[in-house]
């Protein structure tokens, strides 16, 4: 009985620990999709992806984030943030259709994110601005493809 | 005598509990207690009794309800506030996704993906009716038994209310 469980909780200890920094500090990511080309492929991409910013309120404009979907919550979405609470934001509303341009204010608590590829992506200009307790981490590390390997730069705007 | 030793093995004891701890809270269950009177006389009604006034009400919070994000109608949850995410609410879902409420003013449909929130007290209650439908990604877990004050310990019952909302065919499908 001693013999088990000497090894048991280094064990549940182990997996424990993996967990909260899995929750807390950082985590891997796969994307897929095309609505943040060229940034990230179509066919997918290991991303490395810390939690910290988002708890302690670091982000900034140009940073690409993760977050659960508002449509779907057990859907984790990878988009640029684009303005935090209180920012103007001018987006196209139609890009495949008409040049139209339209400013927003993003209201406290949430913020507004886009897809770099404009043409092919849902983001805030389909289901408005999110709120930041949505945001889940920032990505700022390409793992694979190994050509890609790279930091995820902010794009200026 | 050995007395690094025994602190570090104190130590390694107090990390090895607190991981653990931790983990079981985040992924099962949690205590919380609950502030303010927008859930009277559900959590905190005040009454004269002496355990009421002292302390604010502790419930126990579930969190497997975050594997697969399906709720009920009734059913009391913990959420980040839309307008604050470091603040948490705690409330009741009066509506499911697909659903029409009716507010004094008129009829909201709830959007996919989000619920309509308020508290059972509604004379004093910041909820849906102010922020608008919640985003279930907001959901913290679900608030199934009261643990504090002694006579109130129970569980925690659904309530609803079908004179307000009117609900796509099977209530948490989505």
């Amino acid at each position: 009985m001693g013999e088990w469980s000497r090894s048991v909780i280094p064990i549940a200890r182990g997996l424990c620990l993996l967990y909260l920094t899995n929750k807390y500090l950082g985590t891997t990511v796969i994307t897929y999709g095309p609505s943040m080309l060229p940034t990230l492929n179509i066919t997918g991409n290991l991303v490395l992806v810390e939690r910290i910013s988002t708890r302690t309120g670091k982000l900034r404009p140009g940073d690409v984030v993760i977050f659960r979907s508002p449509e779907t919550p057990r859907k984790i979405v990878c988009k640029r943030l684009m303005g935090m609470e209180g920012d103007q934001v001018t987006y196209i509303v139609d890009p495949k259709n008409s040049d139209r341009c339209k400013t927003i204010v993003v209201p406290k608590g949430h913020v507004w994110v886009e897809g770099d590829n404009i043409y092919n992506t849902k983001d805030s200009r389909n289901f408005g601005a999110i709120p930041y307790g949505l945001l889940q981490g920032r990505a700022f590390w390409t793992l694979l493809p190994r050509k890609d390997f790279g930091s995820l730069a902010p794009k200026p705007r | 005598m050995g007395t690094p030793r025994v602190l570090w093995s104190i130590t390694k004891k107090c990390f090895t509990v607190g991981v653990i701890t931790l983990t079981v809270s985040d992924l099962f269950a949690s205590i919380v207690p609950v502030r303010g009177a927008s859930m009277s006389p559900t959590f905190n009604p005040k009454t004269n009794s002496l355990l009421d006034s002292l302390s604010d009400d502790r419930v126990l919070v579930e969190k497997l309800c975050l594997r697969n994000y399906k709720f009920s109608h009734g059913d009391v949850i913990v959420f980040s506030s839309p307008n604050n995410h470091k603040e948490k609410h705690v409330k009741r879902i009066v509506g499911l996704p697909g659903d029409w409420v009716g507010t004094i003013y008129d009829v909201v449909h709830i959007p996919e993906g989000h619920c309509w929130v308020e508290g059972d007290n509604t004379a004093s209650s910041l909820d849906s009716r102010s922020f608008g439908p919640v985003p279930l990604g907001l959901v913290k877990g679900r608030v199934t038994h009261v643990l504090w004050p002694p006579h109130r310990v129970g569980t925690v019952d659904r309530k609803t209310s079908q004179n307000r909302v009117s609900s796509s065919s099977s209530a948490s499908k989505f």
